[in-house]
C-alpha cells in the first residue's frame, strides 16, 4: 500500500511539473493553433541560467540561504526566458502566420537545434549539477516519503496554475487572449492588438517554462542541454492528453501523465511477471495517450472540433 | 511536340550518364567518404519519398515515420547476422522487411483513423517512440534485439556469389563497397521514384489529394476514406522498410539510437523544405539536407583555421548551429519549399493575397 502511495506522490510531483510546461504549449496552441516545438528549449534555458547565477553567487561568496539563492537565480532566469520566448515568436512564427501549419513547425525545429547548440556553446555537453543548497529533508505521510522541496514544487505549481487561470479568466488581458483564440480577425476589430496578445502569450508561457525548468533541475539535481527535449515531449503529450488549447486540460493531463508514469514504472514488473521492467515507463505515457485519443479524439477535456475544409 | 520529346530524352540520357559515373567522379576527386554520403542521400531520398506519400499526398502529419525504417532495418539485421545465426539472402529479407513495415503502417493507421492534425502528429510520434523503446529493451528476458548495444556484423548483400561488403577488381577498376552499394541504392531509389510517380497520377493519388483538401467532400463523392488513409500509411511505410533494410546491410551495424525522433523530424524537414507533395522537390530536399551538414563539416574547421588561425567554435557545434539556422531561414524565405509543385505554389500565392 505504501508503495502505491509513494508512487502517487512521485507522480504528483512529476505531473505538476509536466502540467506547468504543458500550460506553455497549450496557451500558444489555443491562440495560434500551432505546436511551439521550441518550448522545451525555453525550459532548459531556465534551468541553465538559474544554475549559472546560483553558482556564480556562491563562488562570489554570497552567504544567503539556499532558497534565496534559487529565488535570485529565478529572478534572472524568468526575464531571460521571457525574452527568449518573445524572440522565438518574432523570428520563427510571426513571419509565417499565414503560411500552412507545417512551415512554422520546421522553423521551430530549426530554432530548437540552434538553441541547443547555443546551450552547448555556453554550458558544454556535460551534465551540470545543481549546487547542493536545497534541503532534501523528507516528510513521512502514511508510510510514504516526500521531500520538503517536492512539496514546495507541488505547492508552487498549484499557485502558478491558479494565478494563470485568474489572469486568463478575470483580467482584461485574459479576455483579449480568449477573444484572439476564438477569432483573431474579429478580436482585432474590437480593438485588441493581436500581435501584443500573441507576444504576451509566449512571454507568459516562457515564464512558466523557466520556473518548471528550475523545478526539474532541483528535483533531479542536474541539468543538461538536451533536457528540454524529453520533458517538452512529455509535457506536450500531457497537453494533448487533456485536450490541447484547454488550460484545465493541460493541468489534468500533466498530473494524470505523471501519476500514470510513476504507477506504470512501479508496477509494470509485477503486472507482467517480471517480463517488462521499469525502463518501459515511457511506453506507458504514450500508450495511454493513444488509447485515450482513440476513444476521445480531442483529448479528455478538449472540445469536439467540427470538420473544417 | 517532337522537339519536346527530344529534349526530354536528352535530359533523361544526360541525367542517366551523370548518375552512372557520379560515384567514380566523386570518389576520385573528393574521396570515398563522399560517395558514402551520396549513398546515404539515396537512402534518405527513399525515406523522404515514403513520408511524402503520407504527409504530402494524403496530408496526414506523421512524426513517427522512422519506426518503419527501424522495422525494415531490424528485420534485415535479425535475418542476416550472427545474432540468431540466420543468414537469409537479401532478396528475401528486404521484401520481408518492407512487408512487415507496411503491416506496421496498418497497425499504426487503424487506431488513428479518426484523428486529425496535431493529434495525429503526437500519436504517430508516440508510436515511433514506443517502437524505439521496445528495440532498446527487448534484450531481456529473451534477447531479441540485443538492446542498446544493437546488432553487429550484419551480412552484406551478396549477388551471385559476390559480396558487396568487400572491394573487388573489375577490368582493372577497383570497386569499393560504397560504389557497389551506390548502384543497388540507385536502382531501388529509381524503383521507388517510379512507384510514387505512378501512384500520384493514379486513381489512388487523386483520391489522396481529394481527401487532403476536403475529406468530407471526398467521402461524399464515394471515396472510402478509411481505405485510402490506410493505403497511404502502408505504402509510405513500405518504402521506409526498404530503406531500413538497405541501411542495415550497408552499415553492418544498427542500434536503437539511429531511430530516434530527431531522425523522423529530419525526414519531415526534407519533405517540407524540398516542397511537400512534389516528387522532384522532395528528392532535392533529401539530397540537400543530407549533403549540407557534411559540407559544413568539411568547411567550418579549415575556414576557422584560415581566418582566425585557431578554432574559435567547435566545428561540430558550429555545423549544427548553421544547419538549424539555415532551416529557419529557408523556411522564412520560401515557406512553400525550395521546389514546390505548380499547384502548391499557386495555392501559396492565393493565400498571400487573401
Amino acid at each position: 500500500m505504501d508503495i502505491f502511495l509513494q508512487q502517487i506522490l512521485n507522480g504528483l510531483v512529476l505531473g505538476s511539473i509536466y502540467a506547468l510546461i504543458a500550460l506553455g504549449y497549450t496557451m500558444v496552441y489555443g491562440i495560434m493553433g500551432l505546436i511551439n516545438f521550441a518550448h522545451g528549449e525555453v525550459v532548459m534555458f531556465g534551468a541553465m541560467v538559474t544554475i549559472t547565477v546560483v553558482t556564480t553567487l556562491m563562488n562570489a561568496g554570497v552567504a544567503l540561504p539556499g532558497p534565496m539563492l534559487v529565488l535570485i537565480g529565478l529572478l534572472v532566469a524568468i526575464p531571460a526566458c521571457m525574452l527568449l520566448g518573445y524572440t522565438i515568436e518574432r523570428v520563427a512564427y510571426r513571419p509565417l502566420r499565414n503560411a500552412p501549419k507545417l512551415a512554422p513547425l520546421i522553423t521551430a525545429i530549426g530554432l530548437s537545434i540552434v538553441l541547443q547548440q547555443v546551450a552547448i556553446l555556453i554550458w558544454g555537453r556535460n551534465y551540470i549539477p545543481f549546487p547542493a543548497i536545497l534541503d532534501h529533508e523528507t516528510i513521512e505521510i502514511f508510510g510514504a516519503t516526500i521531500t520538503k522541496l517536492q512539496l514546495g514544487i507541488v505547492a508552487l505549481c498549484l499557485l502558478l496554475m491558479i494565478g494563470l487561470l485568474v489572469v486568463v479568466e478575470k483580467t482584461k488581458l485574459g479576455r483579449a487572449m480568449r477573444a484572439t483564440s476564438q477569432n483573431p480577425a474579429v478580436a482585432s476589430l474590437m480593438g485588441v492588438n493581436v500581435n501584443t496578445i500573441i507576444s504576451a502569450t509566449f512571454v507568459m508561457g516562457s515564464a512558466l517554462g523557466a520556473i518548471a525548468g528550475v523545478m526539474v533541475a532541483t528535483n533531479y539535481d542536474q541539468a543538461h542541454y538536451y533536457m528540454g527535449f524529453m520533458i517538452g515531449l512529455k509535457a506536450f503529450t500531457a497537453a494533448v492528453l487533456g485536450g490541447i488549447g484547454n488550460l484545465g486540460g493541460a493541468v489534468a493531463g500533466g498530473i494524470l501523465l505523471g501519476i500514470i508514469e510513476s504507477l506504470g514504472a512501479g508496477y509494470i514488473g509485477d503486472l507482467t511477471g517480471g517480463f517488462l521492467g521499469s525502463h518501459y515507463q515511457d511506453i506507458f505515457a504514450f500508450a495511454v495517450l493513444i488509447v485515450v485519443l482513440i476513444f476521445r479524439p480531442s483529448g479528455l477535456l478538449g472540445e469536439k472540433m467540427a470538420d473544417r475544409a | 511536340m517532337t522537339m519536346d520529346t527530344n529534349k526530354k530524352l536528352a535530359v533523361f540520357i544526360a541525367s542517366a550518364i551523370v548518375l552512372a559515373v557520379l560515384p567514380f567522379v566523386v570518389g576520385n576527386t573528393l574521396g570515398n567518404s563522399w560517395v558514402r554520403t551520396i549513398d546515404f542521400a539515396l537512402l534518405y531520398v527513399m525515406l523522404a519519398l515514403g513520408l511524402n506519400i503520407v504527409v504530402g499526398f494524403a496530408g496526414l502529419l506523421d512524426l513517427g515515420f522512422i519506426a518503419f525504417y527501424a522495422v525494415g532495418a531490424y528485420t534485415f539485421a535479425l535475418l542476416g547476422s550472427p545474432h540468431f545465426d540466420i543468414h537469409l539472402p537479401f532478396y528475401i529479407s528486404i521484401p520481408l522487411g518492407a512487408g512487415l513495415a507496411a503491416m506496421f503502417g496498418l497497425l499504426l493507421g487503424t487506431p488513428v483513423l479518426k484523428l486529425k492534425g496535431d493529434y495525429l502528429a503526437i500519436v504517430t510520434l508516440g508510436f515511433g517512440e514506443i517502437v524505439r523503446i521496445f528495440m532498446n529493451n527487448l534484450n531481456a528476458p529473451v534477447n531479441i534485439t540485443n538492446g542498446p548495444q544493437g546488432i553487429n556484423l550484419i551480412d552484406p548483400i551478396q549477388v551471385g556469389g559476390v559480396s558487396l561488403g568487400k572491394a573487388i577488381e573489375v577490368f582493372g577498376f577497383s570497386l569499393n563497397p560504397v560504389h557497389m552499394y551506390y548502384y543497388v541504392f540507385l536502382f531501388l531509389t529509381v524503383v521507388v521514384v517510379i512507384m510514387v510517380y505512378r501512384l500520384q497520377h493514379s486513381r489512388i493519388g487523386r483520391a489522396w489529394v481529394a481527401m487532403r483538401e476536403d475529406s468530407i467532400a471526398a467521402a461524399a463523392m464515394g471515396l472510402n476514406i478509411r481505405n485510402i488513409k490506410l493505403l497511404a500509411f502502408a505504402l509510405g511505410a513500405l518504402s521506409g522498410g526498404v530503406a531500413g533494410g538497405l541501411f542495415a546491410t550497408f552499415q553492418g551495424f544498427i542500434s536503437p539510437e539511429s531511430f530516434g525522433l530527431l531522425e523522423s523530424i529530419m525526414i519531415l524537414a526534407m519533405v517540407v523544405l524540398g516542397g511537400m507533395g512534389h516528387i522532384p522537390g522532395v528528392i532535392l530536399g533529401a539530397v540537400v539536407l543530407t549533403i549540407a551538414p557534411e559540407v559544413l563539416r568539411d568547411v567550418i574547421g579549415p575556414l576557422q583555421m584560415h581566418t582566425f588561425g585557431k578554432m574559435i567554435v567547435d566545428p561540430e557545434n558550429a555545423r549544427m548551429l548553421l544547419f538549424g539556422a539555415a532551416m529557419v531561414i529557408m523556411m522564412l524565405v520560401r515557406p512553400e519549399g525550395m521546389w514546390p509543385s505548380k499547384r502548391r505554389a499557386a495555392e501559396f500565392k492565393d493565400a498571400k493575397k487573401g
